[in-house]
């Protein structure tokens, strides 16, 4: 278990260096970042100034590893609107995105589980059509257009739920989660009910059944259990996803978290905002893909033996 | 004479596809004595799962029972509840599958599937179960079973595979155990020892065993009594001996000349001309009229009823005449 661990970290590492290196080479890439950071009128010796104070003037190799030991110690500089320093500002913000993006992500496991047993146990059933209709339709639907139309009609039209921000407590969480959950939820349940059909048809569910196995077991104990692993890693896929997710629906419904941060940075040339957002979100799924890997092991022993036999 | 385990009557499974609804199995009996072995003898596709799995109850939805009855122990299986058909699979009636290396669960350790059958029927604590499972996987003669219970199914040869399916099956020691081809999927040098397996623990749980198989050769050396299948009926059954020295139906006669028996472990019993009818254009009258060499017009005109004349069930009619 250590050897894999060991392994899908070196792995998982890779993607996250890209990440961080990708953002210091298109900082970079557009030339002196003087021009980006200051305004169009900005004097010659304001921008000199500028530049030795970031340490623009040095050689850019000697840059880079400024901005490498800064990423080591979550130093990526000071915000230029605000002056707070920008890792400061995205770990401030990154806690309101993980609740909303777990407390999402939980329901939609819930219920895309839920439904797709359902579904499965009945296919082409009243409930399996609803569901795959459904499923469709969110996945072709834009978050956006969903967002809107929810704001539209239930904030607006009904009046029964707040347009954007966080005061109203309980009520805020509504429209944020079931405009984001809806894809997963889909996507979940038509990959369960797929897991399911074909697990519930398999010959172990047989034997089961022939020692007198009422559904109940059938369902949670053999079947379930097999249709986890294909169901985890989409769902992981749907997690990552979601984080992009949330930038769009973020910004609509002014949820204080990582995606309206990035948006906000993006807007207003704010570099090391921007930097330390995406470094964040880098890093917490580079955590993630660890904990899917994790999980994946810990539901069939096949995985375990043969990522440790290859290492 | 013996007790009777299992008593199966006029038993008839339709299967209803996009090319039509078929008899699968058509009016099929036997009986299974206690402590004996019935082999249930037929080529590919004849029925022979379509029978046990319609006997255990777990046809796929696609099948399903029309008539017949499956009395074991004073009761109709074919007509009783689904929670009382549960209650006694397991404790009653046994299967074992045909699909061997398939048949564990493969995210599930062993000593959970095995006790299972304690868990469910007998609510026994985990901790006795997981003992008693132990127990089992030794006495059906896998070594280190302490080591090897938290083992998962990948970790197992073939041939412990299937002793681990057989000793799920006779966990409560069932009246009657059904063994669909058990040892099929298995390396020659394996089918003797698990074959073997089934008649020590025959003989210690008294079971009447319904042996599946397609080998002429484990029917004369494992059964007591063969029922002989052909397109979803019985052609011909009687005791192992009376028939392989008699054969009365030309079928029979046909696959005992085509294999030498006591040479020819695992020989597939195709070597007739011939094939059996499409299951959805099975002819009038006798279903082995296109492959038989006796065939008469009647042959086409009538199907011959499974009658019994002087100990011995055939349904040909012919049959008399091949008699001396
Ligand atoms: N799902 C299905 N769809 C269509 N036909 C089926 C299906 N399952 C079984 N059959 C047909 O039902 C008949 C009986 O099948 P069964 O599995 O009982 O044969 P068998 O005697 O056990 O053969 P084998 O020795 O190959 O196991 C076969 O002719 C088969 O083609
Ligand atoms: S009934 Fe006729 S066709 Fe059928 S086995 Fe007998 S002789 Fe052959
Ligand atoms: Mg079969």
């Amino acid at each position: 278990m250590l050897t894999f661990l060991r392994r899908r970290v070196l792995t998982s590492l890779l993607p996250l260096l890209a990440v961080v290196l990708g953002v210091f080479v298109l900082a970079r890439l557009t030339g002196n970042p003087t021009a980006l950071y200051l305004p169009e009128n900005a004097t010659a010796q304001a921008r000199e100034q500028f530049s030795a104070a970031n340490g623009f003037d040095k050689p850019i190799w000697s840059q880079l590893l400024d901005y490498l030991s800064g990423v080591v110690r979550l130093d990526f500089g000071t915000s230029l609107r605000t002056g707070e320093s920008a890792a400061v500002m995205a770990l401030r913000a990154f806690p309101a995105t993980l609740q909303l993006a777990a407390v999402t992500m939980l329901l939609a496991c819930l219920v895309g589980t839920a439904v797709g047993c359902w579904a499965a146990l009945r296919p082409n059933g009243l409930a399996d059509r609803v569901s795959s209709l459904l499923s469709m339709t969110a996945a072709s639907v834009p978050d956006f257009w969903l967002a809107i139309l929810g704001i539209w009609v239930f904030a607006i039209m009904l009046g029964v739920l707040p347009t954007s921000g966080v005061d109203a407590g309980g009520l805020s969480w509504v429209l944020p989660i079931a405009v984001l959950m809806l894809r997963p939820a889909g996507v979940l349940t038509q990959v369960v009910r797929g897991a399911m059909i074909s697990a519930l048809g398999s010959p172990y569910v047989k034997v089961a059944r022939s020692k007198g196995a009422g559904e109940r077991r059938v369902v949670a104990r053999h079947a379930l259990k097999n249709a986890a692993p294909p169901a985890l890693t989409v769902a992981g896929d749907l997690a990552v996803g979601l984080i992009n997710g949330a930038v769009v629906v973020e910004s609509i419904f002014g949820w204080p978290g990582i995606g309206k941060l990035l948006i906000d940075a993006i807007l207003q040339r704010d570099f090391a905002v921007l930097q330390a957002a995406v470094a964040i979100t880098a890093i917490s799924i580079f955590v993630l893909n660890i904990a899917i890997d994790i999980g994946y092991a810990l539901l069939d022993a096949r995985v375990r033996q043969k990522v440790g036999a290859a290492a | 004479m013996t007790a009777i385990g299992m008593e199966v009557s006029g038993l008839t499974v339709e299967l209803t596809t996009p090319r039509g609804t078929t008899r699968a199995v058509d009016g099929v009996s036997f009986t299974a004595h206690r402590g004996r072995t019935l082999a249930l003898l037929g080529e590919s596709g004849c029925g022979k799962s379509m029978t046990a799995q319609a006997i255990v109850g777990l046809l796929e939805p696609i099948a399903s029972v029309t008539a017949g009855s499956v009395q074991v122990d004073g009761e109709d299986l074919l007509k009783v509840s689904r929670k009382r058909r549960r209650q006694l699979a397991g404790p009653t009636l046994s299967i074992v599958f045909q699909d061997a290396l398939t048949a564990l669960n493969p995210v599930l350790k062993v000593g959970t599937q095995l006790a299972e059958p304690y868990r469910i029927h007998q609510r026994m604590p985990a901790k006795r179960a997981r003992a008693k499972a132990i127990e089992l996987m030794r006495h059906v003669g896998i070594p280190e079973p302490e080591s090897r219970v938290d083992s998962y199914p990948h970790q197992f040869s073939g041939g412990m595979r299937q002793r681990l399916l057989i000793a799920m099956a006779v966990a409560l020691s069932p009246k009657v155990l059904i063994a669909d081809e058990p040892t099929t999927a298995l390396d020659v040098t394996v089918q003797a020892q698990i074959l073997a397996l089934l008649a020590q623990l025959r003989k210690e749980h008294d079971m009447a065993v319904v042996l599946i198989t397609h080998d002429l050769a484990v029917v004369a050396e494992e059964a007591d009594t063969v029922a002989v299948m052909y397109s979803g009926r019985i052609v011909e059954t009687g005791p192992v001996d009376e028939v392989f020295e008699d054969p009365r139906h030309p079928y029979t006669r046909g696959l005992l000349d085509s294999v030498p028996v006591e040479t020819e472990r695992g020989a597939d019993l195709s070597s007739i001309p011939g094939a059996p009818p499409d299951l959805f254009a099975i002819p009038p009258g006798c279903p082995y009229q296109a492959r038989c060499p006796l065939v008469q017009d009647v042959c086409r005109a009538e199907r011959p009823a499974l009658e019994t004349r002087a100990g011995r069930a055939v349904a040909c009619h012919l049959a008399e005449g091949t008699a001396q």
